[in-house]
């Protein structure tokens, strides 16, 4: 075991992966001798030279069009968005291409799309959004958000090892400010299963990212209420762990859902709607939604921390839903 | 080649008959008169290279092993068509027979067709790359990105481009400035040149020169053929924006004519040879018509589920 950042957790994952099957190979914007614009690929050039970790030009669409060729031929291409707003530019490869491939003529697309996504640290409206809802709406894609180094190592590998596309969302926010003992060496966090990060049995949070720290945030203050807050990280996005979800429906009976994404269509519809529609008889509240407001994220420290939704919301939130 | 060449036109022209009788669901994009840059293109490429056709790339299947039977069962949203009726058209691929599935979004062929080429360089493999695109298409972004892309990596990538001079109803020089689509070659820094599209040996020997050259190592080469769509974007388009004098002029210049005389003229032919290859393809499409029209359409899933393989596992 040894104290490693989520950033760290995400390199080595790739490192590790990168020599353990010499399909995998790197490509993005400045990822080489730079090492990328948050240093996730930083040394990786120089370890596996420039036939796997290969610099581009600013085309996102040609990235991405180029790890879609070098999957169906067998490859495991990991590319890199150098912030995950510019995925925009690569929408309709994603999209129309790799999500859609398998299911038109049985190819499968082994690709992972990685970058950092989130706000928090004033980068404004284009470096700081949270893209996953367009694409978990995508049938065909799968949308991963670690939040702790644990899973980003985890996870990062599952997600190369995956027949499918994989959005892998790294939280910015995280990168450097999270650190925890990982065991050093192989281990697989598998797709498509949710964690209880925190037990309790008065309400639940469901969330994902950084704001699995306000959760958990909220929930030891919550300790003095004595309200008994369980916390659910999510981790995959799509497809959703609906049993891990469920059975803290089961448990609790009241549910927050919390994300840092917009508030329209974000993911927490889609959550409430999974709820009502599989688990109505047993909540004995309503299903609370905490999110970012409709808007792009804006700039100014004042007007950012404001936007985010923060400890204080979720604490007056869970005062409420514990009142029924 | 003939063979192909005729096996194209005949296809076609059946497609056509199944689509006036109702029998095709959707679209027909026909390749009347460009029928030479499909075939001679991909009789350009070795088995180990990939072929990414776009929808009027139906004899750049054919080369490639599709049957005309698969055509007509894809056509007809039959269960047995290379998509299992999922999509349409030209929209299937197999790449045991080196063939890479177009997407409708015109240029995204380019930046695929530009990965599959990495993946020959970065594994040190001999395989080529041959896609093709439109006048239209050129004006999408990802045929800049990804032509770019193989230029700066010097990659196996022949792309060519099919300047059949309309884009839908668009004329080429509504859709750009400088119609000398091959300039770009210049701009990105690799080979480029403009040919005749109807000209099935001048098509043949100027691809198998580049897919050479790009075999070597020389880097990514960008082949304009100039052609004309002789019918309309699709079957329902009756095309009336475009001039009759130029369909009589490109008329004249048919490609598979003008290789017929010179197959004729230098001996390569006979009458009676090519009575027999065009009795072979009546036969062989009169029992692939049969085939694909006997074929049952496939089975939905339950009521509100997926059909299976969203996914690969």
């Amino acid at each position: 075991m040894a104290t490693t950042t989520y950033l760290e957790a995400i390199r080595q994952g790739l490192w590790e992966e990168m020599e353990r099957d010499p399909d995998v190979f790197l490509m993005g914007e400045d990822i080489g001798s730079y090492g990328g614009a948050f240093k996730v690929t930083a040394g990786m050039l120089e370890h596996f030279g420039e036939k796997r970790v290969i610099d581009t030009p600013i085309s996102e669409e040609a990235i991405v069009g180029a790890g879609i060729g070098a999957a169906v031929m067998g490859m495991r291409p990991v590319l890199e968005m150098q912030f995950m707003d510019f995925i925009a530019c690569a929408f309709n490869q994603i999209v129309n291409y790799a999500a859609k491939m398998h299911f038109r003529w049985g190819q499968a697309v082994p690709l992972v799309i990685r970058g950092p996504s989130g706000g928090g640290v004033h980068g404004g409206p284009y470096h700081s959004q949270n893209p996953e809802a367009y694409f978990a709406h995508t049938p065909g894609l799968k949308v991963v958000q670690p939040a702790t180094a644990y899973d980003a190592k985890g996870l990062i590998k599952a997600a190369i090892r995956d027949n499918n596309p994989v959005i892998f969302l790294e939280h910015k926010f995280l990168y450097r400010r999270i650190k925890e003992e990982i065991p050093e060496g192989d281990y697989v966090v598998p797709l498509g299963v949710a964690r209880v990060a925190r037990e309790g049995k008065h309400l639940s949070i469901i969330t994902y990212g950084a704001m699995l720290y306000v959760a958990l945030d909220a929930a030891k203050q919550l300790e003095h209420e004595e309200i008994d807050v369980e916390v659910i990280d999510l981790r995959t996005l799509s497809p959703l762990d609906e049993d891990c979800i469920l059975n803290s429906v089961k448990k609790t009976n009241k549910i927050i859902l919390l994300h840092e994404d917009t508030r329209t269509l974000g993911l927490g519809a889609e959550l409430a709607s999974i709820i009502s529609e599989k688990a109505f008889e047993y909540l004995d509240g309503p299903l609370i939604r905490i999110t970012a407001p409709d808007s792009p994220v804006p700039y100014s420290p004042p007007l950012e921390e404001a936007y985010l939704p923060g400890v204080g919301q979720v604490m007056d939130a869970a005062r409420r839903l514990a009142a029924y | 080649m003939y063979y192909f060449l005729r096996l194209n036109r005949s296809v076609d022209e059946r497609l056509g008959n199944l689509y006036r009788q109702g029998k095709v669901v959707g679209g027909l994009y026909s390749s009347l008169g460009q029928e030479g840059i499909s075939v001679a293109t991909a009789y350009a490429l070795e088995k180990q290279d990939v072929l990414g056709p776009m929808i009027r790339n139906l004899g750049a299947t054919l080369v490639r092993g599709f049957k005309p039977r698969d055509l007509f069962c894809q056509y007809m949203a039959r269960s047995s068509g290379p998509s299992g009726g999922r999509d349409c058209n030209l929209h299937f691929g197999d790449l045991n027979r080196g063939v890479m599935a177009c997407i409708s979004m015109l240029g995204a062929l380019i930046p695929v067709m530009a990965g599959i080429a990495l993946s020959s360089t970065l594994r040190g493999e001999d395989r080529v790359a041959l896609t093709y695109i439109g006048d239209g298409g050129t004006r999408v972004g990802d045929f800049h990105e990804g032509l770019n892309f193989a230029a700066v990596k010097d990659l196996p990538l022949v792309v060519i481009v099919e300047n059949n001079q309309f884009a839908y109803s668009t004329p080429v020089t509504s859709q750009m400035k400088n119609t000398r689509i091959s300039d770009f070659a210049q701009a990105y820094g690799i080979f480029g040149t403009t040919i005749d599209g109807n000209d099935v040996l001048e098509v043949y020997n100027t691809t198998r020169a580049a897919v050479a050259r790009a075999r070597q190592g020389a880097g990514p080469a960008l082949i304009e053929c100039n052609t004309f769509r002789m019918r309309g974007h699709a079957e329902h388009d009756d095309a009336k924006y475009v001039p009759p004098e130029l369909l009589e002029f490109w008329k004249k210049k048919d490609p598979i004519l003008r290789f017929e005389r010179y197959l004729f003229n230098n001996g390569i032919m006979t009458q009676a040879e090519q009575q027999t290859i065009i009795d072979r393809i009546t036969r062989e499409l009169d029992a692939d018509v049969a085939f694909a029209e006997s074929s049952p359409l496939p089975v939905p899933a339950p009521c509100g589920t997926a059909l299976p393989g969203v996914y690969a596992d």
